[in-house]
């Protein structure tokens, strides 16, 4: 049987990276697997070649992966080329087998990055993203001071667009896709969603200047090639990129007024 | 089970709605130059650990958090879709705090403790304040305000929501909060780092045993309290809509290092998740009840019907639950809509490739409010839906079924979320407390929120208060070489499995095989009983004969596995004896043997209204009875009727 269709199975040739650890080289190994479901998803694919690895004595691949929902964003790989995979808006556990073809082979790498360091196989170490989240990617409210919720309106197409930009997975595919590794999108998906909205106001200047400088620590610059937003499985925008830019240019000259009225 | 002893919730007295008031007033405080005198260890980074953590750092206490995931914003609380509950009224539809305790006492089949749930009630409201002023993303009416839904058998509109990603905002919120307080140096954050003992001295306890899953590294954490936050134990079924990573592992050790666990029967099964497509099916995919409000469930009045569902007509459709209860039709509670589905497919009504599901229509509700409304309400639904199963939910009804989706049950904690180990305070899914046998829809991110934010950070000071003075154990104490030194041991012992079976297909036998079979939505006494003789045997065979293939020392995810598939053939046991133990029917827990003439689920008041929690009593897998009786003073005791 081949094709796409409920219930067809498919044979394919497995091209997967293989790293024992950080410092350890890594190589393509070739496995070929046979009944292939196309109502499989991709990471029950890697499933079935586990346990077929495991009844050969062999070590499994690792590859990190939690939800299967596309929402958490554990997983990630490069599909051929491209992060998570050929289908657009799709995270790796949401692609399904019966976008491929029986017969094909599939490349399997890890994200690449020098700000993600492959840990072992296809798992990748993407805290850099946290980095930038502590330095600024919040809105200081501690516990017990807000005011009724109702208090602050805010115009539905404002909450629109920030839940927009809050809709990031914090995947990495975004770095991944990027010839320079920058990581403009995840950074200005964060503040957009904040600086979108009234609550963010008080903290907008200096939220975006140190997200910013944080991020260009760690990761490359934006040289506004688009690949971001063409492998976010939640599609986000680069408009938000825009907006970030235009946001840390004005936070040089708000943070130094600010400064001045100290 | 030998024999009982029994328990002391701990719960203030007075009339309902001044208790927690009251509590607060008469609990201890920690002054606030002292807080940071007290170290809190946190294990777990989901809605309940990180709300705590941070609130916790916040005040000013010295907060650790470990998260087995990379980041604390991967925790399964980011899968939750639908919505949060809180008694706001802002619909003017008649809500109120005391309506909101009302209907998760009722929906919980009366087995939850009314202080707590009053005490959930009261601080749902200021959980939607928190959210939006850390800007949360909640979904708003074109006057700017806060918009609202009704949600799986409420009869008031109360459900907050962010499009179909609500806890997704509401974790970002706590993960923001939390890392705010590390990028301060408040918090000391341990990510791919996971809690494998608890450290108990005097029966106090006063730390953890972690493993560093990059390095393998084991080190030992004291503190004044532990804190976990470390969800439910769904994937003892193998499949479910939990994260494959989600385990009962902290837990475990913590009930076998002498913590109560607490009604573990009660587990929760959701009524509309995708159906499995085949064995290979690693995992259960949950779409929000949020689409009952629209959606329209039927089946074929005459069973194995070949065609089309577009084909069978309206009169030779049964819509079973708007039949079977007129006043909630497909809005009735979880428990009560699944079970109908699996008598639905038990008596070959089932549609579907494998006749496992019925249908949830939107064909009415597209033709009434328009394809762009249902879009908006359900897009990222919808799609999901469609990525997963090749359908189109616009075009033809979706196939939804039954599947494990949350467990009511988890370690006994009195009133101030503190199990029965001083010390030791457990919060969110990972406790047993407020949802009695069933969970109402949008009531898990209100609790875990609640004991995170509002709850937790007042009655931890009424404990510590009281240690004012005293250093954390010392990690030189022999009872953190001990624990260490079983830690040690477990990961040698697993490590040197070498049979012949993949820990995913034992794993796969345990849940799918026994524990669905014989303890799932439907158990009688003679499966259960099975089940655990089952079981035995299949942990048996578990430790001798499992392959593990990759002997890694350090990042080793085979083995992270197989430390949490071990401990599910502890925990299955204990779910199976105490189903066996209840010969009620309430909740979550359906036991064959105990319905109504019409095949509802009758309740034992006189015999079973308590808390059943269960001690460890050794590796035979003794567990011993305590119980804590339930007093129902403001609710009265009825059958549930949803018709």
């Amino acid at each position: 049987m081949s094709g796409s269709g409920h219930g067809a199975t498919m044979r394919l040739t497995i091209k997967v990276w293989r790293q024992e650890g950080p410092r350890a080289a890594g190589t393509l190994e070739t496995h070929q697997l046979a009944g292939v479901s196309a109502d499989m998803s991709f990471l029950e694919m890697l499933d079935t070649l586990n346990e077929q690895l495991i009844g050969e004595g062999k070590r499994p691949v690792s590859f990190d992966h939690d939800c299967r929902e596309g929402i958490c964003g554990s997983c990630g790989m490069m599909i051929n080329g491209k992060p998570h995979g050929p289908e657009r808006g799709t995270a790796t556990c949401q692609l399904h087998m019966r976008k491929f073809n029986d017969g094909d082979t599939i490349v399997i790498e890890p994200f690449r990055a020098a700000a993600f360091p492959v840990i072992k196989d296809l798992a990748v170490d993407r805290s850099s993203f946290d980095r930038i989240i502590e330095v600024g990617g919040f809105i200081s409210a501690p516990t017990g001071s807000a005011p009724d919720a109702n208090m602050i309106p805010i115009p539905k197409p404002v909450a629109d667009a920030s839940m927009d930009a809050a809709a990031c997975i914090g995947c990495g595919a975004c770095v991944a896709a990027c010839p320079n590794s920058a990581a403009q999108l995840f950074t200005s998906a964060k503040l957009a969603h904040l600086n979108l909205m009234p609550q963010g106001q008080a903290e907008r200047w200096a939220r975006t200047q140190s997200m910013v400088e944080t991020m260009e620590t760690y990761f490359g610059s934006c040289t506004n090639h688009g690949e971001c937003q063409e492998a976010c499985p939640k599609e986000i925008s680069i408009d938000f990129i825009a907006m970030m830019n235009r946001d840390y240019v004005k936070s040089q000259y708000k943070n130094r007024q600010l400064l001045g009225q100290r | 089970m030998s024999d009982v002893g029994t328990l002391d919730g701990k719960v203030p007295t007075g009339p309902i709605e001044e208790r927690w008031t009251s509590h607060k007033f008469n609990m201890k405080l920690v002054n606030p130059n002292n807080k940071r005198r007290f170290e809190v260890l946190v294990v777990g980074s989901g809605l309940a650990g990180a709300s705590a953590a941070a609130t916790m750092a916040e005040l000013g206490y010295k907060v650790k958090v470990f998260t087995f995931h990379d980041t604390p914003r991967r925790a399964h609380s980011i899968a939750a879709q639908g919505g949060i509950n809180a008694a706001k009224n802002y619909k003017n539809d008649g809500d109120s705090v005391y309506r909101l305790f009302y209907d998760t006492i009722k929906g919980g089949d009366f087995r939850s403790r009314e202080s707590n749930v009053h005490r959930l009630a009261e601080v749902s409201v200021d959980i939607i304040d928190q959210c939006a002023a850390q800007g949360v993303p909640f979904a708003r009416e074109y006057s700017g305000l806060l918009d609202n839904r009704s949600f799986g058998g409420a009869q008031v509109s109360r459900t907050f929501y962010a499009r179909g990603q609500t806890g997704q905002q509401l974790l970002l919120g706590a993960y923001q909060a939390l890392m705010r307080m590390v990028g301060e140096g408040r918090v000391e954050l341990f990510h791919r780092s996971e809690m494998l003992d608890l450290v108990v001295k005097d029966g106090r306890a006063s730390g953890i045993i972690v493993r560093d899953l990059l390095s393998g590294e084991i080190t030992r954490h004291s503190g004044h309290a532990v804190v976990l936050a470390t969800g439910g134990y769904g994937n003892v079924f193998y499949l479910s809509t939990n994260a494959k990573g989600s385990n009962v592992t902290a837990a475990w050790r913590a009930h076998k290092r002498g913590a109560l666990f607490a009604n573990p029967c009660y587990t929760q099964i959701h009524p509309t998740c995708i159906p499995a497509s085949d064995d290979f099916q690693s995992k259960l995919t949950l779409m929000s009840e949020s689409l009952r409000n629209d959606g329209r469930i039927w089946v074929p009045a005459k069973a194995d019907d070949p065609r089309p569902p577009a084909q069978i007509p309206e009169d030779e459709r049964d819509y079973y639950l708007e039949r079977r209860y007129p006043a909630f039709g497909n809005l009735v509670p979880r428990d009560v809509a699944s079970r109908n589905a699996k008598n639905m497919v038990d008596n070959g009504l089932g549609v579907g490739p494998l006749k496992n599901g019925v249908y949830l229509d939107f064909g009415d509700a597209v033709a009434r409010d328009g394809k762009p409304v249902i879009e908006e309400k359900y897009g990222n639904l919808f799609q999901m839906y469609e990525r997963i199963t090749d359908d189109d939910p616009y075009r033809t009804p979706m196939r939804i079924y039954p599947a494990v989706h949350y467990t009511m049950g988890g370690l006994w904690v009195d009133y101030n979320l503190m199990s029965n180990l001083p010390g030791l305070f457990v919060l969110g899914e990972a406790n047993f407390s407020d949802h009695g046998a069933n969970r109402l829809g949008a009531s898990a991110l209100m609790q875990g929120l609640a004991d995170g934010y509002f709850v937790l950070p007042y009655t931890i000071g009424n404990y510590l208060a009281d240690l004012l003075g005293q250093r954390p154990l010392s990690t030189d104490d022999p009872a953190f070489a001990e624990a260490e030194a079983d830690v040690n041991d477990q990961v040698k012992r697993l490590l040197s499995l070498n049979g012949t079976q993949s820990i995913d297909s034992m794993h796969r036998k345990l849940g799918v095989d026994v524990i669905w079979q014989y303890c799932g939505m439907a158990r009688n006494d003679a499966g259960l009983r099975q089940a655990i003789g089952d079981i035995r045997t299949l942990r048996d065979e578990f430790w001798s004969d499992v392959r593990m293939t990759d002997p890694d020392l350090g990042f080793n995810q085979q083995l992270e596995k197989a430390g949490r598939i071990a401990d599910f053939f502890e925990m299955g046991e204990l779910l199976c004896m105490d189903a066996l133990h209840r010969e009620e029917s309430c909740g979550g827990h359906f036991r064959e043997e105990y319905q109504t003439d019409d095949g509802e689920a009758l309740r034992n008041d006189d015999q079973f209204a308590y808390v059943g929690a269960w001690e460890w009593t050794g590796e035979n897998g003794q567990q011993r009875l305590h119980k804590e009786e339930l007093a129902f003073e403001y609710v009265k005791l009825a059958q549930r009727s949803y018709k």
